[in-house]
């Protein structure tokens, strides 16, 4: 079948996609956006979430057919358009909270939803929001002051637009 | 190639990096920003225009002789290239890390739940799925190898390897044994000597890497027959030694690049797709890609040994100890690996940081049709460290003593002898580390009244609002060798070179080490600042074209390949003062480069370095050795076995939930000496990684092997520590240098591991009273409903 959506504000479509296939294989072996990433493909491990229509969700859980005409939003489309980092890409690398990197793409995506609802979550709010997002390498602690750094230069970057 | 794939492939082309930072500094990753921005390409995500998907036929049985295959059907599936068994191997069938015991595809038995069996190529995963499932086997299913009491009587359960099949193996189902015998050894004078003894059986579950990028590369045929891989590893230059000849070519027509690595704990030591992807490519004359599902993941690398250990101690009334009697038995499963060198570490560190007068130990590796087992974080130390400091805590309860005084009185130091009677000729320590993590501020006690039942164990569930909930504190302590020990020739190999690029001076570095996580280019670029006194460094994307960099494992990349890097910056830094020498007549024999400029430390700047380079390049190559090590004798286990030891101390607080068996970690410090911290910020990066392997290792990660089946190969049932299971970790680095080793700095990544798993079991220990003598933790074991 033929599916096509928006990806990071462009349309793009695939041919050809078998039934069965994820959001996931789409993204990444179809449409040429290999940033989200599959660990799991079982909807454990986060590696994988994206946007759809402005929620976070495992696209490895996605069927493919079901995003025709809706949009998804990946951690390629965290980078401002000018090709500058975003503000929680920025923290993560400045915070030390990137080692292996491999969920690093689900973690962006899930931090910057949880800052859209809640710019100063406590940190319990954050490791709530985290929970679903595995890590194998850093322990988390740097994760965890990524997460507080986006949240301050968020709510500077608001104050200063005021 | 295509457009998409140049894409795809940023970083295997070099990356550019500037700043000011030298060692001691903590500039930011030069991968960083790729890996934020979802550039960075992981080996899962290498892509080539016309390429083939891989997949492997696993046995369902754990032991069983294989009668026939048949791969008609599968063959006849449209859009399948190929289907391939041992018989289309070109070159020898068997490969293996340190004996060659394990066949690139089951032969005529499968030896252990999950053993490749068969592959497929074809257009689409989904096609090579369908394909596998229509291979028929024939098999005749036997019962099972799976325990030491199985293991140690062949003549009733038979062999996992037929006696005659490998003649380095030891005998029977032994695939490995090290003993150990110091002072005394145990004998009845010496245990006349201690007023108190303690005695201990324990157990240690299996843990899995599980490191999150799945194995996964892309092989792709070349022009003159060789194969090109891209792929996530270790130790690029021997996955090559045991490929080539599998694929029946020479060496030098295996070309290996390091793809994006998403983490390898010693899980990517051994092999796992290269061989089946690149005899799938030889034989399409396509690029073939592999990327394993999670399931497979588990099926197709080893994991850490687990173990069963009895420990005795002996000791006088005020607290020093005696003597030690310890058996150590690991599982290695089906095929060696690493087993052999897991033995050594176990039987030479399985004491502790501790002195011993008299010492009787046994360490042996088991071949069983369990799950092949090999090199994991903490290799061999990690379960050998929950037996000796179990024993420490129990002893100091038997005693009346604070289990902190008691494990500091017995504290090795620098000057002292190991078991192995090796002299620890650089500082060890031991008890100041666990001074520091006594020292530092506790957390908060609970107070009920004003909490976040968030914060509660069983956490999001809502299960308790702080009734049942009890408080438990924990001490441990560890000992790692760094590098490969017993006579290894460990070394690595770098090329640094130095231009003038757009005007300024550049070093670019290359070497062949696997970037996995750990942070070591980041290091190389600052080594090559520091000695080179440049800004800008370029890293060389890690391939096969320049010498061997070892494997990143036994913690020791930074010490053998930034020793590499050192040695080869020093020699570009002498041929250029040279060059200055010749051609300005300089005579002063303070020279140095700093800030871009050729220095004299009398008389300042002499000339910038873009003057004197012009458009010369200085291009060289050095190799780093360590010191040569010795193995371990067969019998006493006497030898000058490892280069560097490296200790780490832990805190953990913790409360449980006496009621449902639930534990939350509520704290887990650490205080750890690194000699030296090239990067503070990747040190403290990696051990608070180390920790958290280790708590997941204490209360919750365990493969569960049932029969020889593996019951858990996935995320959903195998747990590891998420964001609410891992607390706050407080870190307090220690400086000593080694006197030893480049810049006198230790290999940090894998002592967190060995030493904190125990700390954490302490601590619940001492909120609920009860013994806790396996690994890891289980709410039934805490609740008594096992
Ligand atoms: S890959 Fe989707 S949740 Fe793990
Ligand atoms: S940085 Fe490796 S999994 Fe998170």
């Amino acid at each position: 079948m033929r599916v096509t959506f928006t990806a990071n504000g462009k349309p793009v479509e695939a041919d050809d996609v078998w039934e069965g296939e994820s959001l996931l294989y789409v993204l990444r072996e179809r449409v040429g956006l290999p940033g989200s990433k599959n660990a799991c493909e079982q909807g454990e491990c986060g590696s994988c979430t994206v946007y759809l229509d402005g929620t976070p969700v495992c696209s490895c859980l996605v069927a493919a057919g079901q995003v025709q005409d809706r949009e998804v939003r990946t951690v390629e489309g965290l980078t401002e358009e000018s090709g500058e980092l975003g503000l929680v890409q920025q923290s993560f690398i400045d915070a030390g909270a990137v080692q292996c990197g491999f969920c690093t793409p689900g973690l962006l995506v899930q931090t910057d939803a949880l800052l859209e609802r809640s710019p100063q979550p406590s940190d319990t709010d954050i490791r709530e929001a985290l929970s679903g997002n595995l890590c194998r390498c850093t322990g988390y602690e740097k994760i965890m002051d990524a997460v507080r750094l986006a949240s301050a230069r968020k709510c500077q970057k608001a104050g200063a637009a005021e | 190639m295509s457009t998409r794939t140049i894409q795809g492939q940023k970083n295997l082309q070099d990356i550019t990096t500037g700043s000011k930072d030298g060692i001691g500094g903590s500039p930011l990753r030069p991968d960083g920003t790729l890996k934020v921005k979802g550039e960075f390409a992981y080996s899962s995500d290498m892509w080539h225009e016309d390429m083939l998907w891989g997949m492997a036929l696993r046995s369902p049985h754990p032991r069983a002789n294989i009668l026939s295959v048949d791969i008609s059907e599968a063959l006849r599936t449209p859009g399948v290239y190929a289907v391939l068994t041992h018989e289309d191997i070109p070159g020898t069938k068997f490969y293996g890390l340190e004996i060659q015991d394990q066949p690139a595809l089951a032969i005529d038995k499968v030896r252990y739940h999950g053993e490749a069996i068969a592959l497929v190529a074809a257009d689409h995963p989904e096609t090579a799925r369908r394909a596998v499932k229509k291979i028929k086997v024939e098999y005749e299913v036997l019962t099972p190898i799976t325990t030491e009491e199985q293991a140690l009587n062949p003549e009733v359960h038979g062999y996992v390897h037929e006696p005659h099949e490998y003649k380095s193996h030891g005998s029977g189902n032994i695939c490995h044994s090290q003993r150990l015998v110091f002072g005394q050894g145990v004998t009845d004078e010496v245990k006349a000597l201690a007023d108190v003894v303690v005695k201990g059986e324990y157990e240690v579950g299996m843990q899995d890497q599980a490191f999150l990028g799945p194995e996964s590369g892309l092989a792709v045929p070349a022009e003159d027959g060789g194969i090109d891989l891209y792929v996530a590893t270790q130790w690029l230059h021997v996955d090559r030694q045991q490929m080539a000849p599998v694929l029946g070519l020479p060496e030098e027509k295996v070309r290996l690049t390091l793809a994006g690595v998403g983490g390898a704990f010693g899980g990517r030591e051994d092999l796992s797709m290269q061989i089946h992807a690149s005899l799938l490519a030889q034989r399409t004359g396509k690029p073939v890609k592999i990327v394993y599902a999670r399931d497979e993941s588990f099926f197709g690398h080893v994991h850490r040994h687990p173990a069963k250990m009895s420990y005795e101690h002996g000791a006088t009334r005020d607290g020093k100890l005696v003597y030690s009697d310890v058996r150590l038995v690991l599982d290695g499963g089906a095929y060696a690996s690493a087993s052999p060198a897991v033995v050594g570490n176990a039987a030479s560190l399985g004491n502790g940081p501790y002195n011993i007068p008299n010492v009787r130990m046994e360490a042996i590796a088991l071949y069983t049709n369990n799950p092949s087992c090999g090199a994991m974080r903490g290799f061999g130390a990690v379960q050998a460290c929950f037996g000796y400091e179990t024993q420490m805590d129990r002893l100091a309860a038997e005693l009346g003593m604070d289990p902190v005084e008691l494990r500091q009185l017995n504290a090795m130091s620098e000057g002292d002898r190991l078991p192995t009677g090796q002299q620890i000729d650089s500082p060890a320590p031991v008890a100041e580390l666990l001074r520091r993590v006594k020292d530092m501020p506790l957390p908060p006690p609970l107070d009920l009244a004003n909490l976040d039942i968030r914060e509660l164990p069983g956490a999001l569930s809502n299960t308790s609002h702080g009734e049942g909930i009890v408080r438990g504190i924990g001490y441990s302590v560890g000992i790692k060798n760094v590098g490969f020990s017993e006579g290894f020739d460990d070394y690595s190999t770098a090329r640094v070179r130095l231009e003038v690029i757009g005007g300024e001076p550049v070093a670019m570095v290359h070497t062949a080490m696997a970037e996995v996580g750990q942070g070591g280019i980041t290091v190389h670029a600052q080594i090559a600042r520091t000695e080179l006194g440049v800004e800008q460094v370029t890293i060389h994307p890690a391939n096969t074209e320049v010498g061997s960099a070892g494997s990143t494992s036994a913690s020791r990349q930074t010490y053998m390949t930034g020793g590499a890097v050192k040695l080869a910056a020093e020699a570009v830094k002498q041929a250029l003062i040279e060059k200055g020498r010749k051609r300005y007549g300089w005579t002063q024999t303070d020279l140095d480069l700093v800030g871009g400029k050729v220095v004299s430390a009398a008389q300042g700047s002499l000339v910038s370095m873009v003057d004197l380079l012009g458009d010369e390049a200085i291009d060289l190559t050095r190799e780093h050795h360590h010191r040569p090590t010795e193995a371990f004798d067969k019998v006493t286990g006497q030898g000058f076995g490892h280069v560097q030891y490296t200790f780490c101390a832990n805190r953990a607080v913790v409360d449980v939930d006496v009621e449902l068996g639930l534990v939350k970690v509520v704290e887990l410090t650490a205080a750890q000496d690194v000699g030296k911290a090239l990067n503070p910020l990747s040190v403290v990066g990696q051990i608070q990684g180390g920790c958290t392997q280790a708590l997941g290792l204490a209360v919750m990660e365990e493969i569960i092997v049932k029969d020889g089946k593996v019951r858990n190969a996935s995320f959903t049932d195998y747990l590891i520590p998420t964001i609410l299971d891992v607390p706050p970790i407080p870190v307090d680095v220690l400086e000593l240098p080694d006197p030893n080793a480049p810049y006198g700095l230790r290999g940090v990544g894998e002592a967190p591991t060995v030493s904190a798993t125990p700390s954490i079991v302490a601590a619940i220990r001492q909120a609920t009273g009860i013994a806790l003598n396996r690994i890891p933790v289980r709410p039934e074991h805490i609740t008594g409903t096992l």
